[in-house]
């Protein structure tokens, strides 16, 4: 992974001094709250319901083991014991107090971790693929480029004071697992196929909230040399013309739609032209240099079969479930892919407990080179692991509570805080996902189901993504009450949809059977268990399920 | 003292706003900066004058339209109607990088300590702070950070070629 050099690591001190300095004048006096804010946001400290809040980053979601421990001494020592991975692939703290917050950046910086634009309306971290280089559908590792855009966007300076946030993933492989379509800008790496070199097909305009919409191609392909000024370009247009009368139309997103698709791409272009062969153009060295941050670990050559593992899986239900909900292929013989869920009925998703994180950094030191990666989904991810060492890591696992098999399926929900910690919130989240997880948690039924996403969002600021789940769930109030609206067929994958309302909403105490009532008329009424829930949705279409379900 | 920097040193402001220009019979003396319509209306009327001359720009207007201008111009004046408003950021890089303006360029408005770094390295090099700030104290705001990534007006390679 990146090393910092020295000069990234006194970037990283002198900022933690500069913050300290910012607490210590609010805390004076000197800053108003309303100035203040605008400094904490740029440090991902919110103001929640009952305490701050600190987002820390995890650059494209990569953490080392040692990372992992501090993150949980930071649990432990500052806050409750716990931290709540986002879908964002960083990690959030519900509880730290203002002054300590100061001395958590330190802490942070030690191993090379900081909360720098985690918010505010400036370039957020940029968020990856949680199976890049270990992949078997992948086309490049898209680590080197998102390290070069969280160079790049830091401490932008013509670029830290946006109409609002702005939010960049970048995807290398065929099967979309960084919701690119869904982001300010999405990047995919592709390859032209008249020039053979790898570029980029570039997604603008994507984003949830208020106003979803799935990201327009704004350039087919871009070489990767062009990548840092075209975004550039694309920034500058919006910092120039993005509206700022209007929190809810801020987005670039409104823009594009706004300016319109080709309008916008003409504007993009011709600043582009302009700043093309400027400093951000990318040449060979600079490629060859982050790219040496990311090499292939030393794989030992090993078979692609073992006889405890295949024994095990023989002998052993839950481990042969484990292995068929969590395990994915790995590019290397004999490796393979695991993901840690964090969706289980005794912990909101995305929760890890201080004892937890330890745990993991020394599974990540035993069994996956010393590294963990977070993902979209809110888990976590072992990417480097022998088959030979599946059987252990597993029973590991199981004694932590994070071997439920369930990955991508209908108890791996993606959950925002809600009414719980959020002073946005308009309803609860979390008691609707624990109670869905409970109602469904058994493994015949999940497995029948199949590969099917909920979402929840416990207010129209969608942090749940629930317009991109296959079944999404928003909390709203509604006259003191909270109740619940259904979306379906949305997707967050390569075939990004925004799914659309269903009909009236349910009240708390019916949402967990409105969605067992539209998970049976999927059962009933698909063709065969390899048709998804998805497309047996887009083939029936709304009408079918609206009439079964409120019939 | 004028609550201003400039150049990173506290200063004394000697420029005055001007606007009301009629038929060229009472042109005022001294350094002056006029809006951006004053300008274009009255160019060649404001060139009759000895004093410097400066021109304030909306934040909405695009940098292009004095473009051929700044060579006669002393002053761009940019404003930041409030913090959060980073529009005239793009409009001072276009001035400094793309059309080579060797003036001052001057932040008006909410100009507050922690915005003047990234200021800076926009190109702006003129700060009219507003008025509960502190000019002497707000200088330490130029070095808080001493390494940066990315070009702009101050750097024309990314941190990771200089590096090398």
């Amino acid at each position: 992974m990146y090393q910092y050099s020295d000069q990234d690591q006194q970037l990283l001190l002198e900022r933690v001094a500069q913050f300290r300095g910012q607490v210590a004048r609010r805390l004076k006096g000197e800053l108003s709250e309303e100035e203040f804010k605008h400094q904490r946001l740029r440090n991902g400290l919110y103001l929640q319901l009952h305490a701050y809040m600190l987002r820390v980053a995890i650059p494209y979601g990569l953490l080392s083991s040692d990372q992992m421990r501090t993150l949980a001494h930071i649990a432990r020592k500052y806050d409750k014991g716990y931290g709540h991975f986002s879908t964002r692939q960083n990690i959030q703290y519900n509880w730290p107090k203002l002054e300590d917050v100061p001395d958590i950046l330190d802490d942070l910086a030690k191993v090379e971790m900081h909360a720098i634009q985690t918010s505010g309306n400036c370039i957020r971290n940029t968020t990856s693929d949680p199976l890049a280089s270990v992949a078997r559908d992948e086309l490049e590792d898209p680590r080197p480029y998102c390290e070069l855009i969280r160079q790049w966007s830091t401490f932008h300076p013509e670029f830290n004071f946006l109409p609002r946030k702005f939010k960049i993933a970048v995807s290398g492989a065929t099967q979309d697992r960084a919701a690119v379509a869904v982001h300010d800008i999405g990047l995919r790496l592709i390859k032209n196929e008249t020039s053979g070199e790898n570029g980029f097909e570039v997604y603008v305009g994507g984003g949830l909230g208020r106003t979803p919409m799935i990201g327009k191609v704004i350039r087919s392909f871009l070489p990767k040399e062009d990548m840092l000024t075209y975004l550039e370009a694309i920034l500058r247009v919006y910092n120039t013309l993005g509206r700022r009368d209007n929190i809810y139309k801020a987005r670039i997103k409104i823009l594009v739609h706004e300016t319109g698709e080709d309008k916008f791409r003409e504007l993009v272009e011709a600043e582009w032209e302009k700043i093309k062969a400027g400093g951000l153009y990318l040449k060979d060295e600079d490629f060859a240099w982050v790219k040496g941050f990311f090499k292939d670990p030393d794989y030992e050559l090993l078979p692609d079969n073992d006889t405890e593992f295949e024994n095990l899986l023989l002998s052993n239900t839950d481990f042969a479930r484990w292995v068929d909900k969590n395990i994915e292929l790995h590019k290397q013989s004999g490796y393979r892919i695991v993901y840690l869920s964090l969706k289980t009925a005794h912990q909101p998703p995305g929760d890890v407990t201080a004892d937890q994180m330890d745990a993991i950094a020394d599974l990540a030191d035993k069994y996956s080179l010393s590294q963990i990666r977070t993902t979209h989904r809110q888990n976590l991810v072992l990417s480097d692991v022998k088959l030979q060492d599946l059987p252990a890591l597993w029973e590991e696992l199981k004694a932590l509570d994070l071997a439920t098999p369930n990955y991508n399926h209908v108890t791996d929900i993606i959950s925002c805080p809600g009414l719980d910690y959020c002073a946005l919130a308009t309803a609860r989240s979390i008691p609707i996902s624990q109670a869905i997880t409970e109602r469904f948690d058994n493994y015949d039924f999940i497995n029948d189901l199949g590969d099917v996403s909920i979402n929840i969002s416990g207010c129209i600021n969608a942090c749940g993504h629930h317009h991109v789940a296959n079944i999404g769930i928003l909390g709203v109030n509604k006259k003191g009450t909270e109740v619940y609206q259904l979306t379906l067929g949305g997707s967050a994958r390569e075939d990004a949809a925004i799914g659309k309302i269903i009909g009236p909403a349910f009240e708390a105490d019916e949402i967990v059977d409105a969605v067992e009532k539209v998970l049976s008329v999927y059962l009933e009424n698909r063709e065969d268990p390899e048709e998804t829930f998805l497309m047996t949705y887009r083939r029936l279409g709304q009408a079918f399920f609206k009439e079964r379900l409120y019939g | 003292m004028d609550n201003y920097i400039k150049d990173r040193k506290v200063d004394s402001n000697e420029w005055m706003p001007f606007t009301g220009l009629e038929d060229g019979d009472s042109l005022p003396t001294g350094d002056i900066y006029v809006p951006i319509e004053e300008w274009l209306n009255a160019r060649e009327t404001l060139l009759t004058r000895n004093g410097r001359l400066g021109v304030a720009l909306r934040n909405t207007d695009d940098p292009a339209i004095i473009k051929d201008d700044l060579d006669r111009l002393d002053l761009v004046v940019l404003e930041f109607p409030k913090m959060a408003d980073g529009r005239a950021f793009t409009q001072a890089r276009l001035l400094r990088e793309r059309y080579g303006f060797k003036g001052e360029i001057r932040a008006t408005g909410d100009v507050l300590y922690d915005q003047l770094f990234y200021m800076q390295r926009c190109g702006i090099n003129g700060f009219e702070l507003r008025d509960d700030q502190n000019a002497s104290h707000s200088l330490r705001a130029f070095d808080e950070m001493t390494v940066t990534y990315q070009p702009a007006s101050d750097e024309e390679l990314p941190l990771w070629r200089r590096q090398k």
